[in-house]
């Protein structure tokens, strides 16, 4: 039975952007041994793209996958994309919901990786056993990636069963950290896939569902589900269906550990103005779901705005809000005006950037202004705290790069700092610039080594979090890696299904196991740890390879210096902690 | 009295599918297209979302322009499908002016609600409701 539902998966689209070509290839022995979502992507990234692929060059293949679990159960929401990150030249992933996952699986595919590039804009419409590829060139130079996808809605087929995957502006000038729209309001935000599709000329792709796969034992099936989606919708999930991801702003506010400023402190003045419970209460428009997921914990703020130079004619515009970029483009900005940040978001989406990089570069240029390293010949505008008429202008620049400054500012604050001076308080780990979480040493050690740059790679804020509240001692530097290496090898099976991180007390071993058999597979919970392992390890061999080492990291002393729940941060201790991951995975990996 | 699906208020429909999903799973498939309730935007998720469903028409056109009786009136409201009798002509979906019955792409013959209610009985923010036919 367990080869039936491996073979609804199984198959993988090749699609070559040069050739205008496209074929199906069963993979049945990458998805019986490595489940799917992010175990079969790395794999196929270790066949697809050179240890000294150029991220931006037709060699960088683009990997998206679904797994066993996909739309089936609920919060099976997330689709894998796994590229080589023109940030840092590394290994990378990036999770997104909306409908992809539904579309992809439902379109018959288990994985889909582009490979090489077109030489003009082109858009792919992907359908079960059908590719399109379409002349992108009305569709280029679109900035908005809003706008791309009602245009694409209009022009293709498939209503309600379809996703529609695009770029903006800042994907197509290869900001290094843009993003990859999905539906409206959920991305492949982190790690730069927009600047891959537009290195590729790729401006969108269009997924339709159309397949439907017999479920080999309805009455197991039936049976598991109903136990996971009643589980879904109790206090396990009841933080993300509220307030959503907001919620962490007042908690995180008063524990001190809110990166303000561009990390010079862990508590913002202005927080309860940005708060999630303020936005519910007066902006807070409508709730949306990604498929298959009965929590949506996607929300919608409008914007009601009156023109400035036409009294009584007003807009309305919507725009998604969530935890990390509250954090990265208010508290870390400075900005406590709700309209104002919301403005801030809207132009982000709207331009395609990743907000969490965007917020973070934009801190170090305020910092590197506010000092004198640069001014406003580079800036153009006067970056000041909390001036987020400044800032609009500014993401704007990013975009548009009139100017050197701005060239710089799109490849990522590493490359801004190392031009420009102030390395000292420029954020970023590997070259990525962090998610924003000030509770303490573990954390900021688990985006060292982590391939996604989400504070969901290990969870590490939870174990600061759990030290602190419990009155603990630091775990010594080796127990510290080893502590973040156990979790995120745990979560490769969660991304492996692929779910969304979201459901992780939900889905345990227990159950992950129950859903898995249900469906004919005959896993015991110790097997899929030991899978979660072997994934991990795997992933680190591919990075080790392309030259990755914790311990060579460039290390922002800023951290070093602003106190958090658990203390200031040793330098000695979290360059023992990466030693010590180093020296473990130099063996293992 | 007979019952019908009925939708209680589509502004507090989240987009998730589940209602779609079930609807398939209730064949025995996992799948989209096979279900006979649609879920869909009338321009992007900002705009919200618009649940199609058969609402048991008491004078059903897709009943009357079907040319071999497949789709018969059920009494009180709403059609039933013989399978058995039916060409796949199409004619039903065209004269349902609300979208309720689409062609299933892959048996060519239509998809319409049989009113079993199996959906309402998943849908997380209470859209959807099994309610006798008025």
């Amino acid at each position: 039975m367990k080869e039936n539902w491996v073979n609804t998966l199984s198959r993988v689209l090749y699609i070559d952007l040069a050739r205008k070509d496209y074929w199906v290839e069963d993979r049945e022995d990458l998805f019986g041994e490595w489940l799917g979502g992010i175990g079969v992507a790395t794999k196929l990234y270790g066949e697809e793209v050179a240890s000294n692929a150029d991220p931006l060059g037709p060699e960088n293949s683009i990997i998206f996958s679904v797994g066993p679990l996909t739309a089936i159960y609920p919060m099976a929401s997330k689709t894998i994309a796994v590229f080589k990150s023109p940030l840092n030249n590394n290994f990378s992933e990036s999770h997104a919901g909306g409908r992809s996952a539904s579309a992809m699986r439902f379109a018959g595919y288990g994985a889909i990786i582009i490979r090489y590039a077109s030489e003009r804009p082109v858009y792919l419409i992907i359908e079960p056993d059908k590719v399109r590829f379409r002349d992108a060139g009305a569709l280029w130079g679109v900035r908005s990636a809003e706008t791309v996808g009602r245009i694409l809605r209009e022009v293709t087929s498939g209503a309600g069963l379809r996703s529609i995957l695009r770029i903006g502006g800042a994907g197509e000038r290869l900001v290094r950290y843009a993003s990859v729209m999905v539906e409206t309001f959920r991305h492949f935000g982190r790690m730069g896939l927009g600047a891959v599709f537009g290195s590729k000329k790729l401006k969108a792709i269009v997924i339709i569902a159309g397949k439907n796969f017999k479920i080999p034992d309805l009455k197991e099936y039936r049976e598991v589900r109903r136990e996971l989606y009643e589980l879904t919708r109790g206090p396990g999930t009841k933080k993300y269906h509220d307030l959503g991801t907001a919620e962490n702003v007042i908690p995180l506010n008063v524990l001190g550990a809110l990166p303000t400023r561009n990390f010079s402190g862990g508590r913002f003045e202005g927080a309860e103005e940005i708060s999630g419970e303020k936005l519910a209460e007066t902006m807070l428009a409508r709730r949306v779901a990604c498929s298959a997921c009965p929590v949506a914990c996607i929300h919608l703020a409008a914007i009601r705005e009156e023109y400035e130079e036409e009294k009584f004619l007003y807009k309305t515009e919507f725009i998604s809000y969530d935890y990390e970029p509250i954090y990265a483009l208010g508290t870390n900005l400075g900005i406590n005006d709700r309209f104002g940040l919301l403005k801030m978001l809207k132009a982000v989406e709207d331009w395609g950037l990743d907000a969490i990089s965007t917020g973070v570069v934009l801190s170090w240029a305020t910092e590197a202004f506010e000092c004198g390293l640069i001014n406003k010949d580079e800036t153009l505008v006067s970056l000041r705290w909390g001036d987020w008429r400044a800032y609009i202008e500014a993401i704007k620049n990013i975009v548009l790069q009139p100017n050197e400054f701005y060239k710089t500012l799109a490849l990522g604050v590493e490359e801004a700092a190392k031009k420009y001076g102030g390395r000292e308080f420029a954020l970023s780990f590997n070259k990525v610039e962090p998610a924003g979480y000030l509770t303490g040493p573990l954390y900021f050690i688990s985006l060292a080594v982590g391939s996604r740059h989400s504070h969901l790679d290990a969870g590490a804020y939870s174990l600061d979090q759990k030290i602190f509240s419990r009155g603990e001692v630091l775990p010594k530097p080796e127990e510290a890696a080893r502590m973040i290496a156990e979790e995120e090898a745990w979560r490769q099976v969660l991304t492996s299904l692929a779910l969304c991180l979201f459901a992780r007390s939900i889905y345990t071993p227990e159950k992950v196991t129950k859903a898995l058999n249900a469906l004919g597979y005959g896993f015991t919970p110790e097997e899929l740890k030991k899978l979660g392992w072997k994934i991990y390890l795997e992933k680190q061999r591919i990075k080790r390879s392309e030259g990755f080492r914790p311990s060579e990291i460039r290390l922002p002393e800023r951290i070093f210096e602003t106190p958090t729940p658990l203390g200031k941060i040793s330098k000695e201790y979290f360059q023992q902690a990466l030693s010590a991951f180093d020296e473990v995975m130099g063996k293992w990996a | 009295m007979v019952k019908r699906v009925a939708i209680l208020d589509a502004n507090r429909c989240v987009g998730c599918q589940i209602c779609m999903l079930i609807c398939s799973e209730r064949l025995g498939y996992a799948g989209l297209t096979k279900s006979a309730i649609w879920v869909v935007t009338p321009g992007g998720v900002e705009r919200g979302f618009t649940v199609i469903v058969c609402r048991a028409c008491k004078d059903p056109p897709c009943a009357r322009v079907c040319p071999e009786e497949a789709l018969k009136i059920r009494p009180g409201g709403g059609v039933l499908l013989d399978p058995r009798k039916c060409i796949g002509c199409g004619h039903c979906v065209a004269a349902c002016d609300i979208g309720a019955i689409r062609l299933d792409p892959e048996t060519g013959k239509p998809i319409v609600c049989v009113y079993c209610g199996y959906c309402t009985q998943f849908c997380p923010h209470h859209v959807i409701a099994l309610e006798e036919v008025l």
